[in-house]
């Protein structure tokens, strides 16, 4: 073991490209044990390259590091063995019944007692119903919930989970969070890839990343303390119109719909304000200064200058 | 009005130029386009020579006269006959038509000569491996024409000149006395169909798993490349098997085809060239990128398996360059070794060079599949 027993995941400098494009660019992260880690950006930006990376699917280009203390380059068939993978795609056999895939998942771990260790986890999942049923013929819902239940069936230490609850309804989604918050528990630690800005809020630590690039990481409060974002919520009609008119005025570096209210965002407080004051005074808007949401943030990150980026004190990289 | 015949042609033509774009991408379906009428071209204009001349063939004379040479001469002046062994017992001749060596073996008796001056008309043997009855048909025809005049200009015959010719042939078809086709062509049969079915099973092993997503997911397990390709081909020994026995037990009932030689044998053997099979599918697998273009490999390597093996066409009456593809491929033993069983009773040690070659084949295959085998989704 290299690295300290509390890091699961330690890699820097991790670079992949396919042909020209750069999925991924110098990218280090660190995650520590039993926690939900959070990899958050939006479609195509190296999420999925990341989590191929380090369970050795793909070859990184560039950069080193560890995965459960093993080399990512060198020791994958280790990191496969006690890594539980979640992919994207429903990636089980569509053509074999839930109990069949199961049973394949054991053994292949080569676990003993394939059959009773396949069953435990349909108890597990709830699916004793369903045991005998095409993988193929579930719901997206039930899908994933086998999926992970697929994946925690060896007894991994580490979780990636690529995209869990894309595409799956709200209720299962909680449930979902709720199983990795239990997982998390007992002492599993989870890198969950996802889009959805909502759950950030429910991982224990996040990772920004837009095309290719680390924005930022850290415990959410901290990635919203540290983004230095003035934020003010607008009600009131005709605010298609004030939206507009916003965009040409300085300090206002972004302006969001939620709902029927506008987030108006700036890096510089001083500058929004002064931009705004006329607009407040006059209404018919009404303006309220709230706290910036993860998702302002986000939206605020991937917008800026890349110059910008590279102060560490920003990204946070090095905390 | 003109609408109504413009908007579909425009359709028509849309889809048109999509498919047309589609196919100059897909390069191996293009390579198909192209490759299968040059490849029948090929091989049915040159190499496919229904009238195979220069077979190997074994001689065994007991004398040496100006006789004997007079009408080794005459024979070799046919065209159809290569003397490729001068062999000194009939133990030997035996060997060589058994092992597939030599199609014909001559044999010329003691005092021929002689016997032939006194107007004997002595009886020169012809033997013929007649399990492969379209090689040998013409060139037995062409040893009746020479029997007349071969010996005109060896010295004046003694009496009777004209009645009757100074001497005979006499033409022992060996393993397929009748010349019945099927005999031929079923224990072929087998082999083809094995090759056919049991490389296309395989070469679909891998890429529908590529195709389907399942692949990230196999990957991402802790199984090795080597155990992957065993555990897909395994399943596919037992199916060839039971294909095996299907077609022998219908050979049996429907065509009278016999087993001559030992059945055990021809099961293990059997297995081997279905996993010389399964490994090249396998190896398309690896390659492809998707099932069609599997499908596609397969049926490339399926038809020069059938046209130049020896299956449709003598495998002597081929040009040597075609010989030369032939000898590559594992149907070409394969029909050596089902038809010398089946057909000639042939045992191992007359069969040990093409089990040899099927071996090395196989491994050759699989280690190429093993090396192609992808571990990453690079």
């Amino acid at each position: 073991m290299s690295a300290p027993d509390d890091i699961v995941i330690d890699v820097e400098g991790l670079t992949k490209t396919f042909g020209k494009q750069v999925a991924v660019r110098n990218l280090s992260i660190k995650v520590k044990r039993r926690l939900i880690y959070g990899f958050l950006g939006p479609n195509g930006s190296g999420k999925t390259t990341t989590l191929r990376m380090l369970t050795g699917l793909l070859r990184p280009d560039g950069g080193h590091g560890t995965c459960l203390g093993y080399d990512i380059l060198r020791q994958s068939a280790e990191i496969k063995r006690h890594v539980g993978y979640m992919t994207q795609r429903f990636s089980l056999y569509a053509d074999l019944t839930i109990r069949e895939n199961l049973e394949f998942v054991a053994r292949i771990h080569t676990l003993p007692h394939p059959r009773d260790r396949a069953q435990e986890a349909i108890v597990r999942l709830g699916l004793e119903s369903r045991a005998g049923q095409l993988a193929g013929s579930l719901s997206g819902g039930w899908k994933q919930r086998l999926a992970l239940g697929a994946c925690i069936l060896p007894g991994p230490e580490l979780l990636l989970l690529d995209e869990p609850t894309a595409g799956v309804d709200p209720q299962a989604r909680r449930d979902f969070w709720d199983e990795i918050h239990a997982l998390a528990a007992d002492g599993l630690t989870a890198l969950v890839s996802t889009h959805y800005m909502d759950e950030a809020e429910r991982c224990h630590e996040l990772a920004f990343i837009s095309y290719g690039d680390l924005l930022a990481t850290g415990p959410v409060e901290e990635i919203i303390a540290r983004s230095n974002l003035s934020t003010y919520t607008v009600g009131g009609p005709d605010l298609d119109a004030l939206s507009r008119r916003l965009k040409s005025l300085p300090g206002i570096d972004n302006i969001a719909p939620f709902g029927n209210a506008l987030h108006v965002s700036g890096r510089d407080g001083a500058a929004l304000e002064e931009s705004i004051g006329p607009l407040v005074e006059a209404g018919p808007q009404h303006w309220q200064k709230s706290a910036p949401t993860i998702e302002d943030v986000f939206i605020d990150l991937v917008s800026r200058p890349k110059g910008a980026l590279a102060a560490p004190s920003k990204d946070g990289r090095n905390a | 009005m003109l609408d109504a015949v413009r908007r579909p042609l425009g359709r028509t033509l849309a889809v048109l130029i999509k498919e047309f774009i589609q196919l100059a991408r897909e390069r191996t379906t293009f390579a198909m386009i192209i490759a299968i009428p040059l490849l029948q071209l090929i091989l049915f204009g040159y190499a496919i020579d229904s009238d195979p001349h220069e077979l190997p063939t074994a001689v065994l004379a007991h004398e040496t006269s100006p006789e004997t040479r007079a009408v080794l001469a005459a024979i070799d002046r046919t065209g159809y006959f290569r003397v490729a062994y001068a062999v000194s017992s009939e133990a030997e001749i035996d060997g060589l038509v058994h092992s597939g060596k030599v199609l014909f073996a001559i044999e010329i008796p003691a005092h021929f000569g002689r016997d032939a001056r006194r107007g004997l008309s002595p009886e020169i043997l012809v033997i013929a491996d007649a399990s492969d009855p379209a090689a040998i048909g013409n060139a037995v025809a062409a040893l009746s024409g020479i029997a007349g005049g071969a010996l005109a200009h060896v010295g004046p015959p003694l009496t009777g000149a004209d009645a009757a010719p100074p001497f005979r042939f006499v033409v022992h078809r060996r393993y397929n006395p009748a010349i019945e086709t099927s005999l031929n062509i079923v224990p072929g049969l087998t082999g083809t169909i094995l090759t056919m079915t049991m490389v296309i099973f395989t070469a679909l092993a891998v890429t529908r798993e590529v195709e389907r997503g399942t692949m990230e997911n196999l990957l991402a397990m802790p199984v090795r490349p080597t155990e992957v390709m065993l555990g897909k081909i395994a399943p596919y020994v037992v199916i060839g098997g039971l294909q095996m026995a299907i077609i022998l037990f219908l050979a049996w009932l429907l065509f009278d085809v016999p087993v001559e030689g030992s059945l055990g044998l021809l099961a293990a053997l059997t297995t081997l060239f279905v996993l010389a099979n399964l490994s090249v599918g396998y190896t398309f697998s690896t390659i492809a990128t998707s099932q069609l273009q599997a499908m596609q490999m397969s049926i490339m390597f399926f038809l020069p398996s059938l046209l130049l093996s020896g299956f449709l066409f003598p495998f002597l009456g081929m040009p040597l360059w075609a010989q030369w593809i032939g000898e590559a491929l594992p149907l070409t033993h394969y029909l050596r070794i089902v038809r010398g069983i089946m057909l000639k009773g042939a045992g191992f040690a007359d069969l040990v060079r093409d089990v040899g070659a099927l071996a090395a084949f196989t491994l050759a295959a699989m280690t190429l599949a093993v090396l192609r085998f992808r571990q990453t989704l690079d």
